[in-house]
């Protein structure tokens, strides 16, 4: 994106500032980087320690070393639900990520690269959807899906978690920036039809931006958990989010400190995303800034 | 739709029956999963569940468009929910997107260093699910096991009553902040990034301090970042619904079932109100559109 390379432009200036400056900015961003990262550290020291002092010592140091012993009682309790739990969220992100992902690739390319009638109503109406959280539409489906007897099946999990007009948007803005027309053009002289120009030209530009989209949506699945909670009542149909506020809601029927490794297994494969994958964040991150 | 031809007629044909080819899969899917839920539920706040004496025969059904409206509107444990929501995006809301701004302008100032960790380090929070992360300050709030507690007990021989009446909704609060401010750091810090270096060059040679750059020229060019993250963060407050859900369960009392117009709407629907709770969420999907409709008029950017 145009914006991250305008920063390697502007000019270090080392020699403009004072020592009283740089220690109170440093001051003040080590304590801002304390309290986002405390809490996360916390829980990386908890899940180490061993079964059953969770929540001893200081919190914030490591004593004495439990790890591979509490993973192993996580994946015990109820008969191992934890590993269903984990592969469901796996299986819903990825799918609805990797569907929606295309879909929107279409819908967002057609209306960045195509004149057609209804083109702004279409746009608008997606843009509106950005605006109104899909939580809002939880309950109206739920409310739907009891009516028409798809509750408790995965489909009512996937179908919804497909949509997204965020990715729609994304990926308009990514086609009009990335997709020249003259591409285009060149594949229509060459008598290439139009689906095949999309999906052996565009989509290839469009790679970086299809992984931003499927990133978005993946986090987004994963994280989602007012319609699995209700729409799936059936523990075994459950992703993570939804099992581990089970267990830390069963009033220590489940030792808290088995839901403490539990969490902290939860956002392992998020951090390794987030870690390794960066640029494409960003990229998502400052095409909603600039619009 | 494949074939080339060089008829003018046909051609043209084709390109009007593309682009909606293309978006045929997306808008089939966005009217069965966005419009059709919100029309049943529609349609269902119109009528009323009628429940006899004795709850011997299934409940029957009767058309009565106002009467579930007339309910939501005086409705104390909704109406209190949604005060309560009112409350904690006009505290919360300014305070998460002055904290990202500060952050964001001090990371992009020249005496910083080790952005890349900084930015990171805040951006890392979104990583963890609303929930877990919930799941997770629960732990750090308890009565039993908080380490902050236990800190400040040893120190300096107090502790803080994370549920009580008065710190309950701030309690929450925070843990939304702790989520959300890396996010919008970061969309700030983008715009930022955007701001010529030119434009920078020109203010200090007129001898603008750092703080006055920021203020005149930084912060009014990072204007339309802040208007998006403001929407998106009342919206955001708007549909608080998982860090109350989780932290109810420790709260003892202080966060109760109906804490959020949504958690409201949802124990109706775990009473089997479904009417009555199809009514609440319309009522809240109405304010969330107006008000989100009219922040973007003031501000001027609905008017492209």
């Amino acid at each position: 994106m145009t914006p991250t390379l305008a920063s390697a432009t502007r000019p270090r200036g080392q020699r403009d500032t004072t020592p009283a400056s740089r220690f109170g900015v440093m001051a003040v961003l080590l304590l801002a980087a304390f309290y986002f990262l405390m809490p996360i550290w916390w829980l990386i020291v908890a899940a180490t320690k061993p079964a059953g002092h969770q929540f001893s010592g200081s919190g914030l140091w490591f004593d004495g070393f439990g790890l591979v012993e509490n993973i192993a009682l996580v994946f015990d309790v109820n008969d191992g639900i934890f590993g269903t739990w984990m592969l469901n969220s796996i299986f819903y992100s990825g799918t609805a990520a990797l569907i929606g992902t295309i879909i929107s690739a279409m819908a967002g390319y057609a209306i960045a690269k195509y004149a057609f009638r209804g083109r702004g109503v279409v746009f608008g109406v997606i843009l509106a959807a950005v605006l109104i959280p899909k939580v809002m539409f939880t309950l109206p489906l739920f409310l739907m899906f009891n009516q028409i007897g798809l509750l408790n099946t995965p489909l009512a999990m996937l179908l919804p978690s497909i949509v997204s007009p965020f990715g729609v948007y994304l990926a308009s803005v990514f086609a009009a920036q990335s997709v020249p027309d003259e591409l285009i053009e060149a594949g229509r002289l060459d008598g290439a039809g139009e689906f095949r120009i999309f999906r052996s030209v565009s989509m290839r530009i469009m790679t970086p931006a299809l992984v931003t989209i499927f990133l978005f949506q993946f986090v987004e699945v994963w994280n989602n958990y007012l319609l699995p909670a209700m729409v799936l009542n059936d523990s075994s149909l459950q992703p993570v989010v939804v099992g581990l506020v089970g267990w830390s809601a069963s009033n220590g029927n489940v030792p808290a400190g088995t839901v403490v490794v539990g969490a902290f297994l939860s956002i392992i494969p998020l951090v390794i995303a987030f870690l390794s994958l960066q640029r494409f964040w960003r990229a998502g991150l400052t095409a909603g800034a600039i619009k | 739709m494949t074939t080339v031809t060089t008829n003018g007629a046909s051609a043209r044909v084709r390109i009007w029956r593309t682009p909606w080819l293309f978006l045929t899969p997306f808008l089939v899917l966005f009217a069965a999963m966005y419009l059709a839920p919100i029309a049943f539920a529609f349609i269902q706040s119109l009528f009323t569940l009628q429940r006899d004496g004795l709850g011997l025969t299934a409940p029957t059904l009767t058309f009565d468009p106002f009467a579930n409206y007339a309910r939501v509107f005086t409705d104390d444990e909704f109406l209190a929910s949604l005060g309560r929501v009112l409350l904690f995006g006009i505290v919360q809301v300014p305070v998460m997107l002055g904290l990202a701004l500060f952050i964001a302008l001090l990371i992009d100032s020249k005496s910083a260093r080790g952005r890349g960790f900084f930015r990171l380090g805040s951006f890392l929070p979104f990583a963890v699910p609303g929930v877990v992360a919930a799941v997770m300050w629960s732990f750090l709030y308890s009565p039993v096991t908080s380490p902050i507690n236990g800190f400040l007990e040893s120190a300096f021989g107090f502790s803080i009553p994370f549920f009580s009446d008065g710190l309950a909704l701030w309690s929450v609060a925070n843990v939304v902040t702790w989520c959300w401010t890396g996010y919008n750091m970061l969309i700030i810090y983008s715009a930022l990034q955007t701001i010529p270096a030119e434009t920078l060059e020109a203010a200090k040679i007129d001898g603008a301090s750092s703080w006055r750059t920021a203020w005149s020229i930084k912060i009014p060019m990072v204007r339309p970042a802040l208007i998006l993250t403001t929407v998106f963060s009342i919206i955001g407050s708007a549909q608080l619904f998982n860090e109350p859900t989780v932290l109810k369960s420790i709260s003892g009392g202080a966060i109760t079932s109906t804490y959020t117009p949504l958690m409201a709407a949802q124990s109706q629907v775990a009473a089997q109100n479904y009417p009555y709770a199809a009514a609440e969420s319309v009522v809240l999907a109405l304010l969330v559109g107006v008000t989100s409709f009219v922040f973007f008029k003031i501000t001027g950017r609905g008017d492209r």
